[in-house]
Protein backbone atom coordinates (compact mmCIF):
# COMPACT_ATOMS: atom_id res chain seq x y z
CA UNK A 1 0.00 0.00 0.00
CA UNK A 2 1.20 3.49 -0.79
CA UNK A 3 -0.12 6.86 0.33
CA UNK A 4 -1.37 9.19 -2.42
CA UNK A 5 -2.75 12.72 -2.15
CA UNK A 6 -5.68 13.52 -4.40
CA UNK A 7 -7.15 16.85 -5.45
CA UNK A 8 -10.69 17.12 -6.78
CA UNK A 9 -12.03 19.98 -8.87
CA UNK A 10 -15.42 21.13 -10.17
CA UNK A 11 -17.88 18.28 -10.71
CA UNK A 12 -15.48 15.70 -9.28
CA UNK A 13 -15.14 17.78 -6.10
CA UNK A 14 -18.91 17.82 -5.78
CA UNK A 15 -19.28 14.10 -6.46
CA UNK A 16 -16.51 13.23 -3.99
CA UNK A 17 -17.81 15.73 -1.45
CA UNK A 18 -14.29 17.02 -0.76
CA UNK A 19 -11.44 19.02 -2.34
CA UNK A 20 -8.56 16.82 -1.23
CA UNK A 21 -7.96 13.52 0.45
CA UNK A 22 -5.18 11.08 1.18
CA UNK A 23 -5.74 7.46 0.26
CA UNK A 24 -3.85 4.26 0.88
CA UNK A 25 -4.02 2.27 -2.30
CA UNK A 26 -2.72 -0.84 -3.97
CA UNK A 27 -3.29 0.68 -7.41
CA UNK A 28 -0.16 0.41 -9.54
CA UNK A 29 -0.99 3.13 -12.05
CA UNK A 30 -2.82 6.42 -12.11
CA UNK A 31 -5.57 4.80 -14.18
CA UNK A 32 -6.09 2.02 -11.64
CA UNK A 33 -6.36 4.64 -8.90
CA UNK A 34 -8.96 6.48 -10.98
CA UNK A 35 -11.02 3.30 -11.40
CA UNK A 36 -10.90 2.69 -7.64
CA UNK A 37 -12.17 6.20 -6.89
CA UNK A 38 -14.62 6.29 -9.80
CA UNK A 39 -16.37 3.31 -8.27
CA UNK A 40 -16.44 4.92 -4.83
CA UNK A 41 -17.74 8.32 -6.01
CA UNK A 42 -19.60 7.42 -9.22
CA UNK A 43 -17.31 9.30 -11.61
CA UNK A 44 -17.80 8.37 -15.25
CA UNK A 45 -15.10 6.94 -17.50
CA UNK A 46 -11.54 8.31 -17.56
CA UNK A 47 -11.97 8.62 -21.34
CA UNK A 48 -13.58 12.01 -20.80
CA UNK A 49 -10.81 13.22 -18.47
CA UNK A 50 -7.13 14.06 -18.19
CA UNK A 51 -4.83 13.60 -15.25
CA UNK A 52 -2.12 15.59 -13.53
CA UNK A 53 0.72 14.05 -11.54
CA UNK A 54 2.53 16.38 -9.14
CA UNK A 55 1.09 19.46 -10.89
CA UNK A 56 2.00 18.44 -14.47
CA UNK A 57 -0.14 16.71 -17.09
CA UNK A 58 0.51 12.96 -17.02
CA UNK A 59 -0.53 9.65 -18.57
CA UNK A 60 -3.10 7.18 -17.26
CA UNK A 61 -0.58 4.32 -17.41
CA UNK A 62 2.04 6.20 -15.36
CA UNK A 63 3.17 4.26 -12.27
CA UNK A 64 2.09 5.61 -8.88
CA UNK A 65 4.75 6.44 -6.35
CA UNK A 66 4.49 6.95 -2.60
CA UNK A 67 3.58 10.57 -1.87
CA UNK A 68 2.44 11.45 -5.40
CA UNK A 69 -0.16 14.18 -5.72
CA UNK A 70 -2.80 13.31 -8.30
CA UNK A 71 -5.56 15.46 -9.80
CA UNK A 72 -8.20 14.31 -12.25
CA UNK A 73 -9.22 16.89 -14.82
CA UNK A 74 -12.77 16.78 -16.19
CA UNK A 75 -13.51 18.59 -19.50
CA UNK A 76 -12.46 22.23 -19.18
CA UNK A 77 -14.53 25.31 -19.99
CA UNK A 78 -12.53 28.49 -19.63
CA UNK A 79 -13.29 31.75 -21.39
CA UNK B 1 7.08 39.28 -15.82
CA UNK B 2 4.29 36.82 -15.13
CA UNK B 3 2.16 36.70 -18.28
CA UNK B 4 -0.75 34.51 -17.25
CA UNK B 5 -2.71 35.03 -14.05
CA UNK B 6 -5.92 34.17 -12.28
CA UNK B 7 -7.87 36.94 -10.57
CA UNK B 8 -10.33 36.50 -7.71
CA UNK B 9 -11.52 40.11 -8.04
CA UNK B 10 -12.76 42.06 -11.06
CA UNK B 11 -10.31 42.87 -13.84
CA UNK B 12 -10.14 45.80 -16.25
CA UNK B 13 -9.08 46.19 -19.85
CA UNK B 14 -7.18 49.34 -18.93
CA UNK B 15 -5.06 47.39 -16.47
CA UNK B 16 -4.09 44.87 -19.17
CA UNK B 17 -3.45 47.64 -21.71
CA UNK B 18 -0.98 49.27 -19.33
CA UNK B 19 0.75 45.92 -18.65
CA UNK B 20 1.53 45.30 -22.33
CA UNK B 21 2.37 48.92 -23.26
CA UNK B 22 5.71 48.98 -25.06
CA UNK B 23 7.60 51.77 -26.89
CA UNK B 24 8.47 49.27 -29.65
CA UNK B 25 4.81 48.44 -30.31
CA UNK B 26 2.66 50.09 -32.95
CA UNK B 27 -0.37 47.84 -32.46
CA UNK B 28 -2.49 46.75 -29.54
CA UNK B 29 -5.19 44.07 -29.74
CA UNK B 30 -7.30 42.85 -26.85
CA UNK B 31 -9.99 40.23 -26.39
CA UNK B 32 -12.45 40.36 -23.51
CA UNK B 33 -14.76 37.45 -22.74
CA UNK B 34 -17.96 38.61 -21.01
CA UNK B 35 -20.56 36.69 -19.05
CA UNK B 36 -23.71 36.52 -21.21
CA UNK B 37 -27.26 35.87 -20.07
CA UNK B 38 -27.90 32.68 -22.05
CA UNK B 39 -26.24 29.49 -23.22
CA UNK B 40 -27.65 26.74 -25.41
CA UNK B 41 -31.17 28.04 -25.09
CA UNK B 42 -31.12 28.44 -21.32
CA UNK B 43 -31.35 31.67 -19.35
CA UNK B 44 -28.16 32.10 -17.31
CA UNK B 45 -28.26 34.18 -14.11
CA UNK B 46 -24.62 33.97 -13.05
CA UNK B 47 -21.45 31.89 -13.39
CA UNK B 48 -18.87 30.34 -11.17
CA UNK B 49 -15.31 29.69 -12.37
CA UNK B 50 -12.98 27.29 -10.63
CA UNK B 51 -9.40 26.42 -11.64
CA UNK B 52 -6.57 24.09 -10.84
CA UNK B 53 -4.44 27.15 -10.30
CA UNK B 54 -0.95 25.63 -9.99
CA UNK B 55 -1.21 23.70 -13.26
CA UNK B 56 -3.36 26.40 -14.89
CA UNK B 57 -0.70 29.08 -14.49
CA UNK B 58 1.95 26.75 -15.93
CA UNK B 59 -0.22 25.85 -18.93
CA UNK B 60 -1.19 29.48 -19.48
CA UNK B 61 2.49 30.50 -19.49
CA UNK B 62 3.24 27.68 -21.97
CA UNK B 63 0.52 28.96 -24.32
CA UNK B 64 1.91 32.49 -24.21
CA UNK B 65 5.43 31.18 -24.82
CA UNK B 66 4.12 29.29 -27.88
CA UNK B 67 2.44 32.46 -29.16
CA UNK B 68 5.72 34.32 -28.66
CA UNK B 69 7.59 31.70 -30.71
CA UNK B 70 4.99 31.71 -33.49
CA UNK B 71 4.31 35.41 -33.79
CA UNK B 72 7.58 36.98 -32.70
CA UNK B 73 8.31 40.06 -30.69
CA UNK B 74 5.32 40.97 -28.61
CA UNK B 75 4.20 41.91 -25.17
CA UNK B 76 1.40 39.58 -24.07
CA UNK B 77 -0.78 39.13 -21.03
CA UNK B 78 -3.80 37.01 -20.16
CA UNK B 79 -5.87 37.08 -16.99
CA UNK B 80 -8.83 34.82 -16.18
CA UNK B 81 -11.39 35.45 -13.43
CA UNK B 82 -12.33 32.89 -10.82
CA UNK B 83 -15.20 32.85 -8.36
CA UNK B 84 -18.75 34.12 -8.75
CA UNK B 85 -19.43 36.34 -11.79
CA UNK B 86 -22.56 38.25 -12.76
CA UNK B 87 -23.94 38.93 -16.23
CA UNK B 88 -21.75 41.49 -18.01
CA UNK B 89 -18.67 40.83 -15.89
CA UNK B 90 -15.36 40.27 -17.66
CA UNK B 91 -14.36 36.59 -17.47
CA UNK B 92 -11.10 36.73 -19.40
CA UNK B 93 -8.85 39.33 -21.03
CA UNK B 94 -6.05 38.75 -23.52
CA UNK B 95 -3.91 41.78 -24.39
CA UNK B 96 -1.17 41.86 -27.03
CA UNK B 97 1.07 44.62 -28.26
CA UNK B 98 3.37 44.14 -31.26
CA UNK B 99 5.34 46.28 -33.73
CA UNK B 100 2.69 45.59 -36.45
CA UNK B 101 -0.99 44.63 -36.30
CA UNK B 102 -1.03 41.25 -38.10
CA UNK B 103 0.95 39.51 -35.36
CA UNK B 104 -1.19 41.12 -32.65
CA UNK B 105 -4.47 39.79 -34.12
CA UNK B 106 -2.99 36.33 -34.73
CA UNK B 107 -1.42 36.01 -31.29
CA UNK B 108 -4.59 37.18 -29.55
CA UNK B 109 -6.69 34.60 -31.40
CA UNK B 110 -4.17 31.84 -30.70
CA UNK B 111 -4.03 32.56 -26.98
CA UNK B 112 -7.78 32.74 -26.32
CA UNK B 113 -8.45 29.57 -28.33
CA UNK B 114 -5.73 27.58 -26.58
CA UNK B 115 -6.67 28.89 -23.12
CA UNK B 116 -10.25 27.73 -23.63
CA UNK B 117 -9.16 24.24 -24.60
CA UNK B 118 -6.13 23.57 -22.44
CA UNK B 119 -6.12 25.50 -19.18
CA UNK B 120 -7.84 23.60 -16.35
CA UNK B 121 -10.70 26.02 -15.69
CA UNK B 122 -14.28 24.94 -15.08
CA UNK B 123 -17.47 26.94 -15.47
CA UNK B 124 -20.67 26.33 -13.57
CA UNK B 125 -23.79 28.01 -14.92
CA UNK B 126 -26.70 28.94 -12.67
CA UNK B 127 -30.03 29.01 -14.54
CA UNK B 128 -33.25 30.94 -13.93
CA UNK B 129 -35.15 27.79 -12.91
CA UNK B 130 -32.79 27.19 -9.99
CA UNK B 131 -30.76 24.46 -11.74
CA UNK B 132 -27.03 24.65 -12.23
CA UNK B 133 -24.53 22.68 -14.23
CA UNK B 134 -20.82 22.33 -15.07
CA UNK B 135 -20.36 23.23 -18.74
CA UNK B 136 -19.04 20.31 -20.87
CA UNK B 137 -19.37 17.92 -17.90
CA UNK B 138 -22.81 16.49 -18.58
CA UNK B 139 -21.23 13.04 -18.83
CA UNK B 140 -18.73 13.24 -15.97
CA UNK B 141 -20.77 11.30 -13.45
CA UNK B 142 -21.59 7.62 -13.76
CA UNK B 143 -25.25 8.42 -13.06
CA UNK B 144 -25.44 10.73 -16.08
CA UNK B 145 -23.74 8.04 -18.14
CA UNK B 146 -26.26 5.36 -17.22
CA UNK B 147 -29.06 7.80 -17.85
CA UNK B 148 -27.82 8.27 -21.44
CA UNK B 149 -27.62 4.59 -22.33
Amino acid sequence: MILIRIEYFAILRELAGRSTEEVHTEAGTVGELFDELAERYAFSSMKTMKVAINDEFGEWDAPLREGDSIAFIPPVAGG
Amino acid sequence: MKRFAFAHESVSGEQVRRLVADDASGAFVAFEGWVRDHNEGRRVLRLEYEAYETLGVKEGERIIREAQERFGTASMYCVHRLGLLEIGDIAVIVGISTPHRDEAFAACRYIIDEVKHRVPIWKKEHYDNGDSGWVNCERCSAAAHEHDS
